[in-house]
């Protein structure tokens, strides 16, 4: 039995990124206007969730990840009450966000959150994952930077999460690093260790052109979630591009229960023209991809380099190689200068 | 003068913070750690605390209350938890004890050493917090910019290493959260204020960084800022050597942002926990400076009666 006809029948939920992931492709400057034009769209086509937040989710509007024009409670009120089918969720990451903004979410309408942290750091993570399922949230624990743990101790983190309450465990690809083989192994291991009804999900990044191969060798190990964004707005080389990944989908005999074709011309007509660059395999996401960076850091990097003389692409490999992981993109100016100090660009105090 | 006197301690809390402590105090002239509290028999610190010649109780802070007037305790640290901290303080102020809070419960004033120790020890307070470690490293820069000009928001991001952050601060990042944020509005003297913490799990493991950015209501005075963060730098460097600016003063239109390294002494956990060290040491210095004013016959602590 070959494992495309072993996937014919399987249902997927389909959760979009566009509206979060895609904040940080837009230096977090997305109208109201545009929001609500693009959750009716998705919802008008089929996709069951949305989530919707500044990039780094509730609590990231700060000078560490940008200011959006509007507060997470204005995208989510404005955002909700336009939709018919789809449910909208929000990111938390602990350290970030915090319990109070969860509950003034929640109040705006917000059902469904993923819960991040680190891959190593979950019990961080307890208290935001007890009072989500107190307030009867979809709860997910997304385990981000997911290539830095083995698939056993990816396993153990998955478990904990489980243990709080979340139900869903996320292998989160953030730096686009990870191989087919790579998703299948950390997969399979959650699936080993997690209760039956605990889902999996999987949410990455296309930096090396892997998003949809990734997705579906995922599904293939017991995924049932996947990540994606329409014309994959997102970070780095953007999300796995949820049109694209609907037809593999529906080439495959997997259901999504969303729209093909309006989601290809959403992808055209709505996203593209709003991309302030094209999100694609360049020079600095593919670097992402390769050195296994977090996504988030591409745009930052670029301002460092131009405002420091470094290229991008040098910052991002020491970035890589210093270990960095999401939330310190303090550490790109920091690692800028200290670069531009030792190649004689900028002064060392005496 | 030698000074031979010295105010006799109690450590609350057998973790992280309360083992570091004892090396801390161990090296004060005017402090001396006498007993160690814990809740588990078998927990490492109070095995450690006895190897270092504390008395030791598991039975929690009652297990102490009785010995203090015969012991002579005068100054107690309490690293156990918010949630238990108020009852704690309640007790020990009772019998004239003075607090000094590690936890995030901050139900004193709040006390960072080079901003304003001088004036709760002139106040006479009897229970002072100390925030929490990233407060400790951020919250004097922070002032340093607010005595030159003044700061509309501050927000300061501490990457911490996953070794050294222990099971109490994990589960309850959302108090280290709204204390550190409430400090730097309420110490560093910024308008608004946010505090992030990142906890990363590098091999080997990472010096904890504070990145420090304030946005000034005019533009910058460059110089005088420099100037002000620089001085400020080398007192802190008095009580944490360690204490070391990596990148900037960096301007870039109003905002400030300062790049600071925290390298521990190495007592208990090794020198990348300079978040351990920022917070013992501080608390340290505060103990030291109610200390002297006690021996210097200044200030006498007095019981405070049970509301």
């Amino acid at each position: 039995m070959n494992s495309e006809q072993s996937l014919a029948g399987r249902k997927v939920i389909i959760h979009d990124m566009c509206l979060r992931d895609g904040m940080h492709a837009k230096r977090e400057q997305m109208s109201i206007e545009q929001m609500v034009l693009i959750a009716t769209a998705l919802d008008a086509a089929g996709v069951p969730l949305i989530q919707v937040t500044h990039g780094a989710g509730l609590g990231g509007n700060s000078l560490q990840h940008g200011f959006a024009p509007h507060s997470n409670e204005e995208y989510l009120t404005a955002v909700t009450a336009k939709l018919k089918q789809a449910k909208v969720s929000i990111l938390l990451i602990p350290g970030l966000g915090t319990m109070r903004e969860l509950q003034s979410a929640y109040d705006c309408g917000a059902r469904s959150v993923h819960v991040a942290t680190h891959c190593t750091e979950a019990d961080t993570s307890p208290q935001h994952i007890a009072f989500a399922r107190k307030l009867g949230m979809d709860t997910s624990g997304f385990l981000m930077m997911a290539h830095l743990n083995t698939p056993e101790g990816l396993a153990q983190q998955g478990k904990l999460m489980e243990s709080y309450g979340a139900h869903t465990v996320y292998v989160t690809d953030s730096a686009g690093y990870m191989l087919p083989a790579d998703v299948k192994a950390r997969i399979a291991a959650l699936r080993d260790v997690l209760k039956p009804e605990t889902e999996i999900g999987f949410h990455g990044h296309h930096n090396l052109g892997m998003g949809i191969a990734n997705s579906i060798a995922a599904i293939e190990a017991g995924a049932s979630r996947i990540d994606a964004s329409v014309a994959g707005l997102g970070a780095g080389a953007g999300n796995t591009p949820l049109e694209v990944f609907v037809a593999v989908c529906e080439r495959m005999g997997i259901v999504t229960g969303c729209d093909l074709f309006q989601l290809m011309d959403m992808a055209e007509d709505v996203i593209l023209p709003i991309m302030d660059h094209v999100v694609r395999v360049d020079r600095a996401s593919l670097t992402l991809g390769y050195a296994g960076v977090y996504s988030t850091f591409l745009l930052h990097a670029k301002r460092a380099g131009e405002r420091f003389g470094i290229p991008a692409r040098d910052i991002l490999v020491e970035l890589g190689r210093k270990k960095m992981i999401g939330g310190q993109e303090d550490m790109i100016v920091d690692t800028a200068m200290t670069m531009a100090k030792e190649r004689g660009r900028l002064p060392v105090r005496g | 003068m030698t000074q031979s006197r010295k105010i006799r301690c109690a450590l609350i809390g057998s973790g992280n913070i309360g083992t570091d402590l004892i090396y801390k105090i161990q090296r004060s002239a005017v402090l001396e750690p006498v007993w160690m509290v814990g809740i588990d028999p078998a927990s490492e610190g109070l095995a450690r605390a006895r190897e270092m010649g504390l008395k030791t109780t598991a039975e929690g802070v009652d297990g102490l209350l009785p010995h203090v007037l015969e012991d002579d305790i005068q100054i107690a640290f309490d690293a156990t938890s918010a949630y238990v901290h108020a009852e704690n303080s309640r007790k020990l102020n009772e019998l004239g004890v003075m607090m000094i809070d590690l936890t995030p419960a901050a139900i004193g004033p709040l006390c960072v050493p080079p901003v304003n120790l001088r004036q709760h020890a002139d106040k006479l307070e009897m229970n002072v917090n100390m925030i929490s470690c990233a407060g400790q490293a951020t919250i004097p820069i922070v002032n340093a910019v607010v005595q030159v000009q003044a700061v509309d928001y501050a927000e300061i991001v501490a990457s911490l290493a996953s070794k050294s952050v222990g099971p109490g601060t994990r589960a309850n990042l959302d108090e280290f959260t709204y204390t550190t944020s409430d400090a730097l509005v309420r110490v560093g003297g910024a308008r608004r204020g946010k505090a992030l913490a990142i906890i990363n799990p590098a091999e080997p493991p990472m010096i904890m960084r504070n990145t420090i950015s304030c946005l000034t209501d005019e533009e910058p005075d460059r110089e005088r800022i420099t100037a002000s963060v620089l001085t400020m730098i080398k007192e802190v460097q008095k009580y944490v050597p360690g204490y070391r600016l990596v990148n900037g003063p960096d301007y870039d239109g109003k905002r400030v942002t300062v790049f600071m390294e925290v390298a521990g002494l190495g007592d208990y956990l090794p020198t990348y926990a300079g978040n351990l060290d920022i917070m013992t040491a501080a608390a340290t210095r505060t103990a030291e400076m109610f200390a002297e004013e006690i021996l210097a016959g200044k200030i006498r602590l007095q019981p405070l009666e049970a509301a």
